[in-house]
């Protein structure tokens, strides 16, 4: 079974007397293990995806489905979805003032657990556990106690989503410009850490402008979206022609 | 007597667990107010003559006033005549001489609630299985309870008495320790001190009276809970903690009340005396019935509360956490006589549906290098109103004073409204006055990030709340701390789609 099977997905945005079109049509199917690159032009929809994928609020799907292994996605509220394996790196990851990044991911280890019928992790356990995973994205481990992303460069909030990406071990990561205003180590950290997630069990949706981020984390597949619709798919060999022509050609 | 049954009501508003009424034969003044009801109360309660002048006194004074109207809070005007203003549980006519005397529907009543009310087994070290202490409260909390306008037990009155410590109902006080009673009774709230103040003086019921010897540290926290079970009935209780030189108290405070369509009006006064080098710690949790999610009922809570920093290097610090109520009215003060003394105040206020708050605190700084800080956490859900008004005076005589006051507003949806009053009258110029304010919403990205990360939207909300409160938390008893922050989350169902 795929892991993720998106069939002629149509959904819009904003309020109901002003809804806008955005996804008009887009198919997607991604087996364990697999990589999957997408890239298009500003404005074509690919955060709406992840949005309408992850269940935030303000979209509607008008038409076609989505499913996650088994799970039809449209029948589950936003935090059951990230129950059932769902990630999101946001590319614009929020700050929450007042809530300390452990406390935060100490609720998000334990909802997780507890929809899948298992114990809490230990506290101590836990922190041991966290605190090695924020050294190995590089973050300090005394950005655990601060609020989340409260005061975070752009690059650590950035760092704080892979760090999330290694604790929670989802089914499926979609990463949505996580590359985008890293500097060069930076970018490897994250690379790096995308890479030590993969499985054979898992799948990547990764979301980017930059064929550079490919380098590090090969895709099995690159596909353009644009205007709503995946337009063209090939291999990552697709990503170096994009950074040569544009996407003039395609369009 | 009201023949609703408890599951009725506790289905028909599962949010608010403490809204059920018990079925209890009472004593209950019929409604209306005039001398003869003072009269009646004073006589009741078996009061030396003084007293009864002093209520008298204060009710005269109190025809003579107006209601206050500046307060940022709207409802329909009261009628004082239609409210009962004695109300007492039948088998208590006598007063209970010990815990096994009280009534046992009383006691279930507490043990609902999580009031420990079982000291023997406590004190034994003995936990019986069918009583086992409420995990609310730890076992070492001395309380004593008012239902309705009666104290009803008092426990660990004996430990307590060792260490020389008084803990027990102000109308018993006033029989075993007249002179403390005469000479502090309106001492920092005199009885023509406000609208409602007054009408407390008049016909106050019950509250706790405490005195802690010089020198001495309670060796407990004491702790009163009050509960409201009569219908169309007023709970004007009052309390008085004196804290001699160099002692040291900590006092809870707690109340509920059951869920009715009608508003109740519940006005009481609060005195703290602290002398020379003593500390008194006061703090509330108010979980008084809000009313439904129209705005249809709950409790008007309209109370003074004042503290006397009497004594050089004195120190009184509120904290409340008020969850309650469908108006709260009220201003926790301290008044700084004394040099060097220090005054506190911690609050968190939350107002979801219809709820009204306007509180805040005075702080009047009078002795030389004295402090204050004032911290202030708004959070207004729902189509509540929620409003900060405080005061921080600095007299002439206030060499060195010092304010820090920080006031945040957490606003959640787009209905609600928050509002901040903050007045300074200086009138010396080595003062430092600090003021810091902010205004913040839970957005909804940030329920989102909290979602995409599998938390639901209530425990998102929860987790917001109190990282928000956790400054007026930290001051809280440990036990408090954790009460506080359940029943922040539970004030708040539906706060959120
Ligand atoms: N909440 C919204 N209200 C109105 N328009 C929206 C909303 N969200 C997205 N859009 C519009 O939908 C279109 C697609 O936006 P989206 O964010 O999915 O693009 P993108 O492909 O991720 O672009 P970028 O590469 O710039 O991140 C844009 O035109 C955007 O303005
Ligand atoms: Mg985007």
């Amino acid at each position: 079974m795929s892991l993720l099977q998106v069939t002629n997905l149509h959904a819009t945005v904003g309020a109901q007397d002003e809804q806008k079109a955005i996804l008009k049509g887009l198919n997607l199917t991604v087996n364990p293990g697999e990589v999957h690159a997408i890239m298009g032009p500003n404005g074509s929809g690919k955060s709406t995806l992840a949005n309408v994928l992850s269940g935030r609020p303000g979209y509607t799907v008008t038409e076609g489905s989505m499913h996650l292994a088994d799970a039809d996605l449209a029948e589950l509220e936003p935090h059951e979805r990230a129950q059932i394996g769902l990630f999101l790196a946001f590319q614009y990851p929020v700050e929450i003032p007042g809530v300390s990044n452990m406390e935060f991911l100490k609720a998000s280890v334990d909802s997780l657990a507890r929809a899948r019928g298992e114990d809490q992790t230990n506290t101590a356990t836990f922190i041991k556990h966290i605190r090695q995973l924020a050294t190995s994205v590089d973050l300090d481990p005394q950005f655990l106690k601060r609020g989340v992303n409260e005061g975070f460069s752009g690059g650590e909030k950035k760092r704080n989503e892979i760090m999330q990406l290694l604790l929670l071990e989802p089914k499926l990561a979609i990463l949505d410009e996580t590359d985008s205003g890293l500097d060069i180590d930076a970018l490897q950290v994250v690379a790096e850490g995308v890479n030590r997630y993969k499985s054979e069990n898992n799948g990547v949706v990764l979301i980017t402008h930059y064929q550079r981020l490919l380098d590090y984390i090969v895709p099995d597949f690159v596909h353009v979206l644009a205007d709503g619709k995946i337009i063209q798919s090939g291999d990552k060999s697709l990503a170096l022609e994009l950074e040569d022509k544009g996407y003039a050609w395609l369009t | 007597m009201s023949q609703t049954s408890v599951d009725d009501l506790v289905e028909a508003r599962s949010e608010y667990s403490a809204g059920f009424v018990t079925d209890i034969e009472s004593d209950t003044l019929p409604p209306g107010l005039d001398e003869h009801t003072v009269r009646f109360i004073s006589a009741r309660k078996g009061e030396p003559q003084w007293l009864t002048d002093w209520r008298l006194k204060a009710f005269a004074h109190w025809k003579t006033m107006p209601e206050p109207t500046w307060a940022h809070v709207h409802y329909p005007p009261i009628d004082f005549q239609e409210i009962s203003y004695y109300s007492a549980p039948k088998s208590q006519a006598d007063g209970p001489q010990s815990l096994d005397e009280v009534d046992p529907e009383l006691l279930r009543t507490y043990e609902k609630l999580g009031i420990p009310l079982h000291e023997q087994a406590v004190l034994a070290g003995v936990v019986n299985a069918n009583m086992p202490p409420a995990p609310s409260m730890g076992s070492n909390v001395a309380v004593d309870v008012v239902f309705d306008s009666v104290s009803i037990a008092t426990t660990f009155k004996e430990k307590l008495a060792e260490a020389g410590v008084i803990f027990c109902p102000i109308s018993e006080a006033v029989h075993s320790h007249p002179e403390l009673i005469q000479k502090y009774l309106g001492s920092v709230i005199p009885q023509k001190d406000n609208f409602y103040a007054a009408l407390n003086s008049a016909v106050f019921s019950d509250g706790s009276f405490v005195y802690i010897p010089k020198g001495v540290r309670c060796p407990m926290e004491l702790s009163t809970y009050f509960r409201i079970n009569e219908r169309n009935t007023g709970q004007f209780e009052r309390t008085l903690i004196i804290a001699d030189a160099g002692s040291h108290v900590s006092y809870l405070e707690g109340c509920t009340a059951p869920m009715r369509d009608e508003n109740q009006l519940h006005a009481a006064v609060v005195e703290l005396v602290a002398l020379e080098d003593a500390e008194i710690k006061y703090s509330t949790v108010q979980n008084w019935y809000p009313g439904d999610e129209n705005g249809k009922g709950g409790i008007y809570n309209f109370v003074t509360k004042r503290g006397l920093c009497g004594g050089a290097r004195s120190k009184i610090s509120w904290t409340q956490v008020e969850t309650g109520s469908a108006i709260t009215w009220k201003y926790p003060s301290v008044v700084l006589r004394g040099d060097d003394s220090v005054g506190e105040f911690y609050s968190v206020a939350l107002t979801n549906n219809r709820q009204q708050a306007d509180t805040g605190t005075k702080m009047i700084h009078m002795g030389k290098n004295t402090k204050s800080t004032i911290v202030s956490k708004g959070i207004s859900a729902g189509r509540s109103e929620n409003c900060y008004r405080g005061l921080v005076r600095i007299s002439p005589t206030a060499e060195n004073a010092r304010n820090f006051t920080q006031c945040d507003s957490l606003l959640i949806g787009g209905e609600c409204g928050a509002h901040t009053f903050p007045y300074i009258e200086n009138k010396n110029n080595s003062a430092i006055i600090e003021h810091e304010a902010s205004t913040s919403k839970v957005s909804d990205d940030q329920l989102f990030a909290c979602q995409q990360r599998g938390i639901d939207s209530e425990k998102a909300v929860g987790m917001i709340v109190n990282g928000f409160c956790k400054e007026v938390f930290r001051e809280l008893p440990m036990e408090f701390a954790v009460e506080a922050g359940k029943l922040l989350e539970v004030s708040l169902e539906g706060a959120v789609g």
